[in-house]
């Protein structure tokens, strides 16, 4: 696969001395859905800001697809498009002028066909005559995430594209967003909605405290990381769990109902048959029973939490 | 060269220009119209002539250069610093674009609105007092000198300004007092001694008096003067901004 982005020991100090970013090296391939995952104040726009050129580097190197970003920055921008975090917006443009202005911007000449296909797999084409301060939130997140495509970039930054808009805008945009994967769009995501990266992301990282921590394929991710956790509701509340069973990694729930058998899915052995075996030694009996995987939020807030 | 986007950006400039075309246009012809009736008409019947030209018509090239000078200032540093408060410069910065290009689409911009303003002003005079143009080259060069380099710091007053605050300071509490101060309404020969010697260090003295000279073919001071003047502060205000795009201040962090 072809490297699209290299980062190699990047580092910035910003003047007031904070070290945003600390020796981040990162290679993120042509064509996937990467999502970049961090607390706030992890890093992650600065990041995002370095490579799209709106924050100067302190050291370090990062190249798109093969170019570097100081000394061929012509080449290398008008390969990259960017939906920021915050919602600016030229207030008193139209939505059609201000994606002509971002595709002029980039150095590409007039078309309307491709500005009309954007506006219209975003749902913003009977908007394209509205000035910007008439539209909703949503809809201005829109316009962004138009500007940024206006100049058919071969590379799309997504910084928390999808806060503050509503669920059916959100599920709108995952669509967008994999469709351009599916052109041959990297899309590099950087979310707080850990479900977004999980429905859309082929590969994660994770930053905290301008240090990448993690770098994984997200279903290799969630299998390695991952913990399975089997749920048994007992016919009788159990006041205590019984010393017999004190090698099992168990729980109890409050209304002593329930019974949590937290187990990890790498061992060769769950030790889900030996503990059924066990309970009905003890003479505990359950009339249901249910599994449940832990999911990528679950896994993020480890790997920090683990971090600190 | 991105041809593209310096049109974007001058073509956006000037978009923004026509909507807002009572301020932009309309406002500094009706106060260069008040100055003409209070000082050409009503005070300047109690003035003789000034080097044998009537005062209305002495006072109409320090008019248009007072409209010009503010009028540039005002468009370009609005015109990047309004960007830089709504956040909207994030596209400007992450784009294929030099600083050469930026400065080509915003300041020529604003430059050329300057150009438009100085015209209608000329013609509006031109309805109250008669007005000769004894170099018409020299005075369209002068114009377009002066249009660009106080569109130049503008740009440069709008790159610094942190708070709406800057953005009016310098021209109101700087260049207005200098302008007025910088024989728009008189000649400084007509000052004592003392005050012809201050009003030497005033920059804008060079300014005026050397687009008066392309009208009537006098002036307070050399011409050749003037002009060296007028190219330093062009040059002086290009070097800025070439500094402020290398080193990233108030733009990159």
């Amino acid at each position: 696969m072809r490297s699209m982005i290299s980062i190699k020991k990047l580092t910035k100090t910003y003047a007031g001395g904070f070290e945003a970013l600390k020796d981040v090296s990162l290679e993120i391939d042509q064509g996937e859905i990467f999502a970049l995952l961090g607390p706030n104040g992890a890093g992650k726009t600065t990041l995002i800001n370095v490579v799209c050129g709106i924050v100067n580097a302190s050291s370090g190197e990062v190249l798109i697809d093969g170019s570097d970003i100081v000394s061929d920055y012509r080449l290398t921008r008008s390969k990259i498009g960017l939906v920021p975090q915050e919602l600016p917006s030229e207030s008193f443009e139209t939505v059609w002028n201000t994606c002509c202005f971002s595709r002029g911007l980039f150095g590409r000449p007039a078309d309307s066909k491709h500005l009309e296909r954007v506006l219209k797999s975003l749902s913003l084409w009977d908007k394209k005559d509205t000035v910007s301060m008439q539209l909703s939130g949503g809809m201005k997140r829109r316009v962004l995430i138009a500007k940024a495509l206006a100049h058919e970039p071969e590379i799309l930054f997504l910084d928390e594209p999808t806060a503050g808009v509503d669920v059916e805008l959100r599920q709108d945009m995952w669509n967008v967003v994999t469709s351009l994967r599916d052109q041959g769009v990297t899309v590099i995501l950087t979310t707080h909605y850990i479900e977004e990266a999980e429905q859309l992301a082929d590969r994660i990282g994770v930053i905290d405290h301008g240090e990448i921590i993690l770098v994984e394929e997200k279903a290799k991710l969630m299998r390695d990381m991952g913990k399975k956790q089997l749920v048994l509701h007992l016919q009788e509340p159990l006041v205590d769990i019984p010393s017999q069973l004190s090698s099992y990694d168990l729980g109890l729930s409050k209304d002593q109902r329930d019974l949590t058998y937290t187990y990890d899915t790498k061992r060769q052995s769950t030790g889900i048959t030996a503990l059924l075996s066990d309970l009905r030694t003890a003479g505990i009996y359950f009339n249901d029973l249910q599994t449940s995987q832990s999911s990528l939020e679950d896994i993020f807030v480890d790997l920090v939490n683990e971090g600190r | 060269m991105n041809y593209y986007a310096i049109k974007a950006i001058y073509r956006y400039e000037m978009a923004r220009m026509f909507r807002t075309a009572v301020q932009s246009i309309i406002a500094p012809v009706l106060s260069t119209s008040l100055y003409f009736v209070i000082f050409g008409s009503a005070i300047g019947s109690r003035i003789t002539e000034i080097d044998g030209i009537s005062y209305g018509a002495f006072i109409a090239p320090g008019l248009v250069m007072l409209s010009i000078m503010t009028e540039s200032i005002s468009n370009s540093s609005f015109a990047i610093y309004f960007p830089k408060f709504t956040g909207t410069i994030f596209e400007v910065l992450s784009a294929p674009v030099s600083y050469g290009e930026v400065l080509l689409g915003y300041v020529g911009a604003a430059a050329t609105k300057s150009v438009i303003i100085g015209s209608i002003i000329l013609a509006t005079a031109s309805l109250f007092v008669d007005i000769e143009i004894a170099h018409p080259l020299f005075m369209i060069a002068f114009l377009l000198l002066i249009c660009v380099s106080f569109c130049l710091f503008g740009f440069i007053l709008g790159l610094w300004a942190t708070g709406w605050e800057k953005l009016t300071i310098v021209p109101t509490l700087i260049i207005m007092p200098l302008t007025f101060l910088g024989g728009t309404f008189y000649s400084i020969s007509m000052l004592p001694p003392v005050w012809q010697t201050i009003s030497l260090f005033n920059p804008i003295v060079y300014l005026i008096s050397g687009f008066r000279w392309t009208f009537y073919g006098n002036a307070d001071v050399g011409i050749g003067l003037s002009l060296g003047i007028t190219v330093g502060f062009l040059i002086v205000c290009l070097l800025t901004v070439r500094w402020i795009f290398k080193t990233g201040y108030r733009l990159r962090s």
